[in-house]
């Protein structure tokens, strides 16, 4: 119910997707709780200034009931023209805070102190003061206990600046959801022995180092295994990566069907993920085989994210 | 600039920092102040204790009071509060017991909601000061105390900042909330109070005439220079020999004391008799008096709707006077009322006690025989006042309790009105005419700055009223017999070596205008702003052109012009649209910048294309527009911060401003 209050009053001044500068129509105002506490004394003094025919106490209440006024337009200053923005979030282990980084954006002469940005789904805010013409880069937290996609909650911008008595609030919803990958199996068994194709195949294990042959250089190679003499010798050809057999240690492949199938699938996914990261640090090329999906052995940053996004989406609707 | 994180979940109850707790010790300073001189002394000094605790516990780190020395004191503090003023309830125990409250909150510090309750009890304190005295200079003290609480606000919510910022915005809110504070005070419906009974101690003891009198009574009162009411008439005023506002009437007499008789309790709404001849309009301003009875000139023709008159026309309100109030009246200074008086009346003015003051019951029956008519009689009774070397003084010497009038007419003849007003009515009932005291304000005096006469306590009077078959009532006033100049010019004329109150003066004229000019100014504020009640509020609407101004009528006024203002104030705050932020402001200044030198950009044109085409044309523009268009497309259209690419564009702008110049010579 509330909710959808929340929902309906978000989508008030259009969509709220972000990026979003916050107008007028997207601003929302009420009295807090002091604010409430404000009118139940202004009263109570009205009520005395009326008894004791006190002129002067009319004055000082009617000014106390103008200086509400007041605050409510510079409460509701405070936000307006705000421009909030999202980053494109890093994925995270499963049981790590995914992290959804923003940026508020104040493009105006006038300072903003005494934000306050909350996320649903986050359980803390953060209290910002923005100076005039700057802007600011900063994360929400939200726990992320399961592998897969990670919606970003609704964000409200809120601030009872300068006095305290009235809230202004809006809202925005990130559109970039932050991938999670499963959370690495922590007492996990070491990295298979490979055998040719399979579950885990180390070629050659020791990593003697032979050279293979050339191929194209991809973005993932060391530049330690460029061909740096041919490329010296002709430097407007593309670069060349020298290949060596057994390289590093060799290849491997990691297989979910290889896993005992009486152990639960979460369990296997997390044991592969630990053991990707294992065959990252020993610098072997890995490739993961799941049901209906293979990646084929490489190694690298860019592999390493495929490999993971592919075990953290693993059985799960899109 | 910066950001904390901080749990969701205690998202009101933030620590207060040091700043903070100093500006509350700031607040509770400046709502403590403007009690200073009516706490009772030892609520004052533990009072003053306490805050010096607290503030050496903020300057110096010095230990707190713990829990149970405050739940001490406050035990203590209600015990003594109710043992002072025998009670807890009321103004004066309420504002001992909210200032006790306020100091010990102090004490109490934890988090930004106790400041919240700090700033509200002192915003409270402020309104309770105001019962106590509502002078423009405390108006002006507590509308500054009220800047600083409204400072302390600020701090409670916004981050550090300097004090005198802090005062700036609070004094700038404070600016921006009075037009609304006028509108209200002006538009606001009154309601007359009181809404509920008032404690006893509401108003403090005033000064005034009371109904009765007894030698002494009336000179004490003329040693105050206190306003007892102010008049304006509608026309010229009358000379102030004739200004007899009338007060309580006393008929009855004890052989000591003078006190109000039947014909005062019998009132109606309408004078008991009709009144001939030309009437004077004016009004009156009475000070709060703390009795029923209001003041209007002899004899009262028109009454305000509500006072009543009683048959020996004092003119009487409704309730007693606790506030300023203002009254309209008719009168027609030369009449003769009551010329069909009622028997019982007649007969209640001739009583006397049965024995005492043989003296003059023999004086008086001896003139009255010597004079043949009741006329004459009057006539000879003022010759024998005029004749007798009596002294007319402030300072007059006790009398004895019997035979008062005896020891006065015959020993000491030294005394003030009433003394002269008691026995010539005396005397003249003694002879078998019906008389009474009438006692009141004589005079008033004229200020030269608003043209209104004010009445002072020192105008107090008392004067004679002998009914005569043929003309009714008629005014005798024995003290202008000894002293004609005290009706023509006040107390000003007395003696060397009396006690003249310091404002009856004569001398002294500079004096005299500036505190002319004082009470005019003060008089004023009491009209407009103290006095500004329903009956003031309709006549100011009505002036205004408001044709009905009733309730329903202001309040859709005081919406409107509400709603206008907070309008008003909306487009100020809202004079830059969001769409025209700092990246765009700087983007038109570039184009301003380049603009009269031929250069500048055609509305189709994106910000790419623009710089290439000047470009080509100016190469010395080159580098700078390129970097400012640059910068406004990845600020625009590729997510960069956008501030930052405003502050750039400005100083590209700046630098190609002078290269177009520097060109064109």
């Amino acid at each position: 119910m509330r909710d959808a209050l929340r929902r309906w009053l978000a989508s008030l001044g259009g969509s709220p997707a972000l990026p979003l500068t916050l107008d007028r129509r997207r601003i929302f105002v009420l009295p807090s709780a002091v604010g409430l506490v404000w009118g139940g004394a202004l009263i109570a003094m009205l009520l005395t200034a009326i008894n004791y025919t006190l002129s002067l106490g009319f004055a000082l209440v009617f000014m106390l009931a103008g200086l509400g006024q007041v605050a409510l337009l510079h409460t509701f200053r405070n936000l307006l023209g705000l421009t909030l923005k999202e980053l494109p979030p890093e994925p995270v282990f499963a049981g790590q805070p995914a992290r959804f980084a923003l940026a508020l954006d104040n493009a105006s002469s006038r300072a903003r102190p005494a934000l306050r940005l909350a996320m649903a789904g986050s359980d803390e805010a953060l209290d910002i003061d923005l100076t005039a013409d700057a802007a600011l880069t900063f994360h929400l937290r939200v726990p992320a206990p399961r592998r897969g996609w990670i919606a970003p909650g609704r964000l409200t911008l809120s601030t009872r600046y300068p006095l305290g008595l009235i809230r202004a609030w809006s809202y925005g919803q990130p559109q970039q959801r932050c991938l999670v990958y499963p959370q690495p199996e922590s007492d996990r068994p070491p990295l298979p022995p490979g055998d040719a194709g399979t579950l885990g195949l180390r070629a050659r294990g020791d990593g003697s180092e032979e050279f293979a042959a050339l191929r194209a250089h991809r973005a993932a190679d060391s530049p330690r295994h460029v061909a740096w003499k041919a490329w010296a010798r002709s430097p407007d050809a593309p670069l060349l990566t020298k290949q060596f057999d057994g390289q590093d240690g060799g290849e491997l492949w990691l297989d979910l069907e290889r896993l005992p199938a009486t152990m639960p699938l979460e369990q296997r996914l997390a044991r592969l993920t630990g053991w990707v990261l294992d065959a990252e640090t020993a610098g072997l090329r890995y490739g993961l085989a799941l049901p209906g999906q293979r990646i084929a052995p490489d190694r690298g940053p860019a592999h390493r994210a495929r490999v993971l996004a592919a075990l953290a989406l693993f059985g799960l609707p899109s | 600039m910066m950001f904390r994180r901080t749990a969701k979940a205690a998202p009101d109850l933030p620590p207060l920092g040091a700043q903070r707790t100093g500006w509350l010790l700031a607040v509770a300073a400046s709502a403590l102040l403007p009690h200073a001189d009516h706490l009772p002394g030892w609520l004052g000094a533990v009072t003053l204790l306490l805050f010096t605790w607290r503030l050496a516990q903020w300057k110096r780190g010095w230990p707190g009071a713990s829990g149970w020395i405050r739940t001490l004191l406050i035990v203590a503090g209600c015990a003594g509060i109710s043992l002072t003023f025998g009670r807890l309830f009321g103004r004066e125990p309420g504002v001992a017991l909210l200032a006790l409250l306020l100091v010990l909150k102090l004490h109490e510090l934890k988090s930004v909601r106790d400041g919240h309750t700090v700033v509200l009890l002192g915003y409270f304190m402020l309104l309770a000061a105001f019962t106590y005295s509502q002078t423009p200079a405390m108006a002006a003290l507590l509308f500054a105390a009220m800047g600083v609480i409204t400072a302390a606000l600020i701090a409670l919510t916004g981050p550090p900042a300097a004090p005198l910022a802090l005062l700036r915005q609070s004094g700038w809110m404070l600016a921006q909330a009075l037009p609304f504070m006028l509108v209200l005070f002006v538009l606001f419906p009154r309601v007359p109070g009181p809404l509920w009974g008032l404690p006893l101690d509401a108003h403090g003891a005033r000064t005034g005439l009371s109904d009765s009198m007894e030698p002494g009574s009336i000179s004490q009162l003329s040693q105050s220079g206190e306003i007892a009411f102010r008049a304006r008439f509608d026309r010229e005023a009358p000379p102030a020999r004739d200004l007899y506002w009338r007060g309580p009437v006393l008929t009855e007499f004890d052989g000591r004391t003078w006190r109000q008789g039947t014909a005062a309790r019998r009132t109606g709404g309408t004078p008991p008799h009709p009144v001939a001849g030309p009437r004077s309009g004016y009004e009156v301003t009475l000070e709060a008096h703390g009795k029923n009875w209001l003041f209007a000139l002899e004899t009262v023709a028109a009454l305000p709707a509500g006072a009543r008159v009683s048959d020996d026309w004092q003119v009487l309100s409704g309730d007693v006077v606790r506030n300023r109030r203002r009254d309209r009246f008719e009168s027609v200074l030369a009449a003769r009322p009551g010329i069909e008086e009622w028997s019982a009346h007649i007969d209640a003015a001739r009583r006397l006690p049965r024995d005492g003051n043989p003296r003059a019951r023999a004086l008086a029956a001896e003139l009255r025989r010597q004079s043949g008519s009741d006329a004459a009689t009057v006539d000879a009774l003022l010759r024998r006042f005029r004749r007798e070397a009596f002294v007319y003084t402030l300072t007059p010497p006790l009398l004895p309790g019997a035979d008062g009038i005896d020891a006065f007419l015959f020993d000491t003849r030294r005394g003030f009105c009433e003394h002269y007003a008691g026995a010539f009515v005396f005397l003249a009932r003694a002879a078998g005419l019906p008389a009474r005291v009438v006692t009141g304000y004589q005079g008033g005096e004229r200020n030269s700055v608003d043209s209104f006469i004010v009445v002072r306590q020192s105008d107090a009077h008392a004067w004679a009223e002998v009914w005569l078959p043929a003309e009714g009532w008629r005014r005798v006033d024995p003290t202008a017999a000894i002293l004609p100049s005290r009706v023509e010019r006040g107390l000003a004329d007395l003696a060397a070596g009396e006690p003249v109150p310091f404002v009856a003066r004569a001398d002294l004229g500079w004096l005299r205008t500036l505190r002319h000019r004082w009470e005019a100014a003060n008089n004023a504020w009491n009209q407009w702003v103290l006095s500004y009640d329903q009956q003031r509020q309709r006549e100011l609407l009505s002036r205004l052109g408001m044709a009905q101004p009733d309730w329903q009528t202001m309040t859709a006024w005081m919406a409107a012009l509400c709603g206008l203002m907070a309008g008003a104030l909306t487009l100020w705050a809202l004079r830059r649209a969001p769409g025209r932020d700092a990246l765009a402001r700087a983007w038109a200044g570039l184009d301003r910048a380049l603009a009269p030198a031929g250069l500048g950009r055609a509305a189709w044109e994106g910000p790419l294309d623009y710089a290439e085409r000047v470009a080509a044309a100016r190469p010395d523009l080159a580098a700078d527009l390129r970097a400012a268009c640059t910068l406004y497309a990845d600020a625009r259209y590729g997510g960069a911060p956008l501030a930052p690419a405003a502050r750039e564009i400005r100083a590209r702008s700046r630098a190609l401003r002078c290269h177009r110049t520097l060109h064109h010579r």
